[in-house]
This record gives C-alpha cells, structure tokens and sequence, in this order.
C-alpha cells in the first residue's frame, strides 16, 4: 500500500528531503502547507529528495509533502502558440493576473486555456480504425498554422464516434469502440522523447537568411548546432535573428535564464513582426518559455524539457520546427546547482558527472522523422553557450561540440570590430554540406559547393596573408596576393556582414545569397584579367560600379538588380586596361 | 511570536554555527544569539532539518560559544520601508548610522525580492543624459537599465559614478534620481568621499545609504545590497520615483559569498566561487527594470573591481552575463591623464538601439556614434602598426585616423568631474572633431547627415 502524504525533513535552498511517502523518481509531488510545485530527484531509503520549483523561505520541517503519482509533463493542444510560460509551462500572463507584477508562489495555473472553445473540425470518420498518433481532425489555431489533433500515442482502435463543432480542450471529440474518449488535449511528461516510427538523415537545410550560416555553415532542418560566445558577442541577436526568419513552420524559443528586460523586448518586438516566408505576424507560429535568471532554479532546469516537447509535439502533426535555447549554459548551471545541493560528487568545474549524457540526450531529441501516422516532421535545435570567459574548453561548450553537427562560433574582437554577425569563419564548422549539396545543386545552382569552398579557400588564404601583413605591411606583398586581400576584404564587408537590424538585409535568401557570391568570384577573375593586361590595383578595387554593387544589397530587389549592377563592375574594370 | 531559546549549539565555524533538537524551524528564518556577555548577533537559517540547523551568523562568529543562546524569530529577513528612509544613513544590516531614529516602517518587506514576471516588465526607453560624453554617445544609460562599471584597483571609478549620480537627468526635464547607494566592504576613507560628495551637491537630501565598510563583518555584507534595493523597489514602486541604484563594490559582495560557500564545505566552481553565483547575482541584477503600470523606475549602477584586470574573472564575467552592457574604465587611458578614462571599445550598452534618435536624443546619434567608434577603433590599431614600422610607412588616409584617435582621447573623452554635457553638446563636440577626417572617409555618416551638421570647411 503505497502512501502519498508525507513530511518535510530537511530544507536546502530549492532543495527539500521528505519522509513518510512512496514516490517514484521524477514524481511531481506538494510541498508544504503552500503546496509549492516540486518534483522527486533522488530516493533514500525512507527519505524523497524533492527539487522544489518555487522558493521555499519560511517553509519548515513537518510541514507537509503530497505526491501526485504524476511526473511533470506539459499540456498539449490547442492554445500553445502565440503562448509564453514560465519553466513549467505556467502562462506568464496568468500569472500576472492572479499574483500581480512580482512571481510569487504557490500558484497553479494551466498551460491551456480549459474553457476557451475551439472550432474542431474531424478529418476521421465513424467506422476508421486509428493508432497512436493518427490525425482525427484539425483546428486552426492562428491564421498561418492548423493544429492537427491526433490520437494520443498509446491508444488505438476504430471510431465509434466523432463529431466537428464547438469543443474546449477537455471535452471529448472522439470516442473509440473500447470506450478510450480522445479530447484535444494530451499530457506528456516531460523528460521522455516523444515516440515516432524512424528517424531519417536530414537532406534539407533550415534556411535562416543569414549568409555565413547558410552559404558557409548550413545547419540542417532535424539537425543540431550550438553557438557559444562569450557576453557581448550577439548571441541573444542571433538567436532572434533565427526565431524571426528560419524558414522553419514553427518556433519554440526558451530564454533560460537569461535578462528579463531582453524578454520583454522579444515580447514587445515579436507581435509587431512579420514572417519572411508566410507574410503573417510571427507571433502565430511562435511559442516562448521565459525563465530569467531570478527566477526559480528548478524551473529553469525544466524549462528546456518543456520547450523540446512542446516542439516534439508540433513534430508529430508534421511540422518542420526550430527549437531556439539561450542559454543552455544557464541550464548546465541550475543542474549543478542543484546537483551541488545534493552533494554529489562533482565531474569537471564543479559541474555533475552527468552534464555530458544530459546534454547528449537534449540534442537527441531533435532530429528529422517519420511521424507515427506516416508524415515527415522535423525538431532543429539550437542551442545556445556562454562560456565563462569566452573560453570553450570548458564542459559545456565540450560537451554540447561533441553531439551537435554545426558550431557557429561566435568571436569578440570580431564584435568589437562591429562585425555582425560576429561569427568567426575559421573555427566554425557544419558537418552537414555532404548530406544537403545535393538540395543546393537542385534548388540553387549547380555549382552550389565549388562556390563555397571557393569562398572559404580565399577566407582561408586571407588568414594566412594576414599574419604576414602583421609584419611588413601589405605593400611588401606580390600584387595577386595583395588582390587576394581585396576579394577577401570583399567577402567580410559585403558578404559575411550582415545588418540584421536593416530590414533589407536582415534577410538574404539562398538564390541571393549564391548570386552575391558569384558576383565576388566574378570581381576576382575580371580583375586578374584586367591587371594581367596591366590595369593598376588600385583602379580595379576602385572602380565606382563595384561600391554601388555593395551598397545595394541594403534596396529592395536586391536578387533582381544583381546582374546588371555585376554587368556595369565588368564594364568598368575592362575599362581600366584602357585608361592605363 | 515568543519564542525559544535553544543552548544546543554543536558546532561553530567559520561564520556558521550548527544546532540540534530545534522544534521545526523555517528555511530562511531570521535567528538572535545572544552571547554570555549578554551582547547580541543576528543570523539567518541557511539549512535546515529535523536533526540539525545551519545559522550564518551575520556579525561574525567571535565569542560565540556552545552556551550562547540562540532564538528563531518566526519570520525571514525584513526591511521596515517608509518614504521617510530618503535621506537616511543606515548600515549594512539597515539599522541607524546617522543617529537618527529608528525607521518607522509604513510596511515590512521581504528583502530577497521576487522575480518580476517578465510579461508585466515594460522595456526600457528612456534615455538618461549622464553629461559624459562617452556614455552619452557611445554606451547610451538608459532608465530601467543595469549597467556596471567595470574598473579595477586604482582607477577613478568612484568620480565617475558620483558624477553620473550628480548629473544623470531625462533629457529636457529636471526630474530628479533618489540615489541609493549601497556601499560593501569599501574603507572608511572612499565612504567619506561618496558622503562628502552628496552633502555638498546636496543630493544626500534625496538619497539613502547602506553603508557596510571594510571592517564591518563580511558576512552581513550579503545583504547589503538586498536591503538597498527593496529600499529601491519600496520607493519606485510604491512612491513611484526614479531611483538609481549605486552598488559598489560587487567584488567584495562576491568574495563574501565565496567565504560562506567555503564554510559550509561546498563544491567550489571557477577560482573558488560558488557554482551559484550567478543566480546570486542574477537576484540582485534583475531587481532593475520597470514595470507596467507604474510611475517609477529602478536604474542599477553597480561598481566592480576586476582582479587583476582580468575581465575574464568570474565576478565581471558572470555580471556581463547578467548586465545590459557595461562601461570599462582603462588603465592605460588613466595614467594618460585623461579623465574620465572610459574605453568605449569594450564598453557596450545593450538596450541603447531602442533609446536614441530622432524622437529621444538626436537624427544623427546612431550613425555618429558608430562612425566615431570606428574611426577611434582603427586608429588605436594604428598605433600598434607605428610602433613598428614608424609613421612614414602610413598613407593619409590612415595618418588622419591615427590623429583622430588622440583628439577623440583628448577631446572627446577628456572632460571636467564637473563639466556636464547636453547630448547636444557631446554631438556637435563630434562633428567637429571628425572634420579632421576627410569627409570621404567617413564611411558610415551619409550624405544628408554630412549636409545637415557637417563641419567640414571648404
């Protein structure tokens, strides 16, 4: 007979020890006489090690501890988009109303709204078998997504009864012959991986409109990437950046413990955005978890397990969707906090033995599927490091390059430099072109690949003439190499910046982004022309039609006026052969 | 509630003292001890069970023994906050210093402060005329924001964060700051200067202070700045009033941390620190903002001194973290005699894209601002080049930048601890100094900018 009420012990910051009941690992449980949220991380003996989600001054032993028999999961359906909760999926704006400006404690508060009505409209008939995961029906949730209602994973069976019209998330929709009723909303645990039927190997990129990652280091749709930089890089830029313009279908963004003002600016900024590839407010396809840094440790540990399954969710209707996580750092930190609470033995830096399996098994979970009613549906997910001092040896930033296939590394001085995105070329990495060349040699050019590793060979060659200039001056270098700093020089400024505040060049599609590409390869092969019939360095780089191409990625129709802008750069610098 | 006295002290160490066979006592809970000389210290329960519970003690531990007395009082730590603090003197566990009356209290405020919920925050907007032209135009203050100062040993940190207390205003209005300033474990002598600076503007009228100095017990500096700022919190949000937080100096609040974290045996993080740290700094950083629906506001101006000035130690790499931007006092810069030596490159203040233009400063701001840190930029990397190859070696283009890097130290920089610069001022200021720059050079400024404040001479 197991027993589910018992009796605080012992109280350790968001730490609690209990006695007196039978609970289960991970089991969410009540604690104290506030009944504050907490969830069973280790068992004793006698004694429940519950990590509490809310602050526990004032609370004392003997108070009592309730276990629920649940594990902490998050509601799904209808109701999520457009949605920003707390860690454990409280929405912040309920929160507001009940407690006021400050987060206080002991509030409950549903992640769906029960009594809101949604038009339901059946896709299934009386009569059709289903299994786990079959769509049922459809919702259309915001203008731009339809929330597709499925069966829960682990029921099956044929269709007594279903019916379209006016439900709330808890009235049944659906009835199944052996008296299993199906309402629109599902409960998941969080901490387990949704299920599917097979994971595929990704062959699409998720198109970001920023070049470097897209022309240089794809990352792609179902894949991993981790950007770690240190404070003041724009790591927080980038991941906006990626929320407002990847083309994936949905958002997921966790602020894990991070600035509540920059909160506050994503909530302010998001509404008034529109969607580069749907022209609707982004908000419809967004859904935001914000756990700043003051906020419950606990909670923030959580927040990323909720966000995941939240983006497994939208995965199973089949969705290509983008899970944005700033900073995992922050999450690394509250599991070794609390690990430090439990006085475990510590790995490296103080961090728990386990950070690398934990991270492992987060970045697992993303990946590009078939769903189990057949369709395809991806979760990206990029996660962003702050590393202590910039420095990425240490385990977090190890940790998460060990599993991830894309590391975007962002770079300092390329930020005091003002180039944005600071992103730095030479460190960064993607392992994915080999399995996305293929889509680029078909949707953009043949010539895709040669392109880019044209492009970064010069990046590279650049770095090496460089170290040299660091020496002697550039003078002192033959003129082809002197040239090659040009076209590299040429790639930096027009290229690789990007002016994610500009509304014009925030966003750069791949067709553009190949063209202005194309259109430096083109610059250098013109030019060693011109200077090999004895046109002077310095008229080539000169050349005024070369300045207007540059500019003119900041005009609208950029993609259209790139030829002929290429044309006139050609035609002036055949003219410097003359002018010699 | 009358409570126990308890004589079943186990263990004391460090500032901690162990006791057993309580009846149950709150986490958190404030505790008394009262000493065989019959002197009294005040504590706090760290950690606490059936069998045992853990006391910082705030004053120290020094003649404490296993007979001393120790008493819960029931309730977690609490400020009595009353508009009547603004103007007051109080020390670094908020009682009377100035020989005042004892505060009291309107309310009692729970002094660990709850998160705001970041739905209801509203984003800061307002930009805040500090009259330093390098804050002004490159890492633009803005009300709401938290921004250090990051300085180190030596440096006039404590002119520049007077002189910002002295001048900071909106723009076109005369609304004045509360300052509360919150002094940690800094010497008597650098209290004084803060103290006899305020006396003498007269703005100790409209300020309160926390004051815990270098020989008061460490321990008690923890909540120092917890009561400074739900004194600032009390005044914005209930008073509705602009209050800037001053807090120096982070580093020694960070140090006694450390002591307590080692006294309870924890695993250290990074040189020794806690791994908690940033939460720690988190619970006092995020207290600045403003929220929706109220008048008031709360602007941080923490001060901390990097070790070693080391920018990648933990305490100002946690709070860069935190922090929206941070304002970096350079060495090199002082012992060039310049004041105040504020190294704009470094320097960042993260919500000014959302401040500054045409409707709150000037048109011209963003663009002159970015210009004048890429000319200054390029030309401080000029110098390391002239040191080799010598200036010869350099065509016009890059001499002028070479030159405009010392105007701008000199000029643009360079200023009197008194001297307060409209925004205006500091633009104009910047035009006219990148007249020695050809206009062709100026990359970043356009053509309609150059025409409209342009000084360049014919």
């Amino acid at each position: 007979m197991s027993n589910n009420e018992g009796v605080i012990y012992r109280i350790s910051g968001p730490v609690v020890t209990a006695t007196g009941i039978d609970a289960r690992m991970y089991e969410v449980v009540r604690v104290g006489h506030e009944k504050l949220m907490g969830e069973v991380i280790e068992i004793h003996g006698e004694q429940s090690v519950i990590q509490v989600y809310e602050d526990t001054s004032g609370i004392r032993p003997g108070e009592p501890v309730l276990s629920t028999g649940q594990t902490l999961s998050v509601q799904l359906g209808p109701g999520l988009l457009t949605s920003i909760y707390d860690g454990i999926q409280r929405p912040l704006q309920t929160l507001e109303e009940v407690m006021g400006v400050f987060i206080t404690r002991g509030v409950d508060a549903d992640g769906l709204d029960l009594e809101k009505k949604w038009d339901f409209v059946a896709t299934a008939s009386a009569g059709d078998e289903v299994v786990g995961g079959q769509i049922i029906g459809t919702v259309q949730e915001t203008e731009t997504i339809t929330h597709k209602i499925m069966v829960p994973p682990k029921a099956s069976g044929t269709i007594k009864n279903i019916d379209s019209g006016e439900f709330t998330v808890t009235e049944t929709v659906c009835t199944l012959d052996d008296g299993t009723e199906i309402q629109m909303m599902q409960e998941w645990p969080v901490r387990h991986p949704r299920p599917y039927t097979q994971k595929y190997a990704p062959d699409t990129p998720l198109v970001t409109g920023m070049r470097i990652l897209d022309f240089l280091f794809p990352l792609a749709k179902g894949g991993a990437a981790g950007i770690p930089g240190p404070f003041g890089s724009g790591k927080t830029v980038t991941q906006q950046s990626l929320a407002k313009y990847s083309d994936a279908q949905l958002v997921v963004y966790i602020g894990c413990g991070e600035r509540g003002n920059e909160m506050t600016e994503v909530l302010d900024e998001f509404p008034g955005l529109i969607d580069p590839n749907t022209g609707k407010p982004l908000m419809n396809r967004t859904v935001m978890i914000a756990n700043t840094s003051n906020m419950p440790v606990a909670a923030r540990e959580a927040s990323v397990y909720t966000g995941i399954t939240i983006a497994e969710y939208f995965r199973d209707q089949g969705y290509d969707v983008a899970l944005m996580a700033d900073s995992t750092s922050r999450w690394a930190e509250a599991m070794r906090e609390i690990s430090s609470r439990l006085e475990e033995m510590p790995g490296e830096e103080g961090y728990p033995a386990y950070l690398s399996s934990r991270l492992a098994e987060f970045y697992e979970r993303a990946g590009r599927v078939e769903t189990l009613n057949g369709d395809d549906g991806s979760v990206t997910v990029i996660g962003a490091v702050s590393p202590p001092g910039g420095d990425i040896s240490e385990p977090v930033s190890q940790g998460t390059l060990r599993i991830v296939k894309v590391f975007w590394g962002l770079d300092a001085g390329l930020a005091r430099k003002r180039h944005f995105p600071a992103i730095n070329w030479l460190n960064s990495y993607s392992l994915y072109p080999q399995s996305l060349n293929q889509w680029f040699r078909d949707n953009i050019a043949s010539d895709f690949p040669e392109v880019r590793t044209e492009i970064s060979a010069l990046l590279k060659v650049e770095a090496e003439l460089q170290e040299i200039v660091q020496l002697v001056g550039s003078d002192a270098l033959p003129i082809d190499q002197q040239l090659t700093l040009e076209v590299a020089r040429m790639i930096r400024e027009y290229f690789l910046q990007q002016n994610g505040f500009d509304p014009v060049d925030a966003y750069s599609g791949v067709e553009q982004q190949y063209a202005m590409a194309k259109a430096i390869l083109t610059f250098q092969d013109e030019a060693k022309k011109a200077m090999a019939a004895g046109a002077r360095l310095q008229d080539v780089v000169n050349v005024p039609a070369r300045t207007e191409l540059m500019r003119a990625r900041f005009a609208e129709g950029y993609l259209e006026s790139i030829g002929g802008l290429v044309d006139d750069m050609v035609g002036e610098i055949t003219g410097t052969v003359e002018a010699n | 509630m009358t409570s126990k006295e308890y004589k079943t002290i186990t263990d004391i160490k460090g500032p901690l003292v162990f006791l057993e066979k309580t009846e149950p006592v709150a986490y958190g809970e404030i505790v008394t001890i009262r000493l065989s000389d019959g002197s009294m210290k005040n504590g706090q329960v760290l950690d606490t069970s059936d069998d045992a519970v853990i006391v910082q003690v705030f004053e120290g531990t020094e003649a404490i023994d296993r007979q001393a007395g120790v008493k819960f009082l029931g309730d977690v730590f609490k400020l009595p906050v009353s508009r009547d603090l603004v103007g007051r003197i109080l020390d670094g566990a908020g009682r009377p210093r100035d020989g005042g009356p004892d505060i009291v209290a309107e309310e009692k405020a729970d002094i660990i402060g709850a998160a705001i919920n970041p739905y209801s925050r509203q984003s800061p907007h307002d930009f805040i005329q500090t009259g330093v032209s390098a804050i002004d135009c490159c890492t633009t203050l803005v009300r709401g924001q938290k921004l250090p100062i990051f300085s180190a040993s030596g440096l006039p940190h404590n002119d520049i964060a007077l002189q910002i207390a002295r001048q900071a205003k909106l723009k076109d209005s005369d609304e004045e700051f509360i300052v509360v300033f919150c002094a940690m474990g800094i010497t008597a002598e650098e209290y004084n200067f803060f103290r006899t600076d305020l006396e003498r503007t007269g703005a100790l009228e409209n300020a309160v202070l926390f004051v815990n100095l270098a020989d008061d017990p460490a321990v008690e500096r923890l909540i120092t700045p917890r009561l400074a700022l739900t004194a600032a919190e009390y005044l914005a949000f209930e008073h509705d009033y602009h209050v800037l937080v001053i807090y120096t100096d982070m580093t020694n609040y960070c140090d006694s941390l450390r002591q307590i974290g080692a006294a309870r045996e924890e695993v250290p993080g990074r040189r020794g620190y806690p791994g908690y740290m940033y939460t720690d700094l988190a619970m006092l950083y995020e207290r600045a903002g403003i929220v929706k629906g109220k008048k008031g506001s709360i602007t941080q101006f923490p001060i901390l001194t990097m070790p070693g000035d080391d920018i990648t130690h933990p305490i100002p790499d946690l709070s860069g973290y935190i922090t929206e931007g941070q304002i970096v006092i350079s060495r090199e810069l002082h012992q060039a005699g310049i004041y105040p030596p504020i190294n704009v490159l470094p320097s960042l203040s993260r919500l000014m894209g959302g401040c500054i233009g045409e409707k709150t400063t000037r048109d011209d701001h963003k663009k002159v601002s970015d210009q004048m840190y890429a000319a200054y930029a390029e030309g401080r990397e000029l110098r390391g080049l002239v040191a080799i190859v010598g200036e010869d070696a350099l065509n016009e283009r890059d001499l002028q930048l070479l030159k405009f890097s010392d105007i701008f130290e000199d000029k643009f920089l360079r200023q009197d601890r008194d001297e307060d610069r409209t925004i205006d001022e500091t633009l104009d200021l910047c035009w006219n100094l990148m007249s020695s720059i050809d206009e062709k050079y100026l990359v970043r400024l356009d053509r309609e900018l150059i025409d409209k404040y342009g000084q360049h001479t014919e």
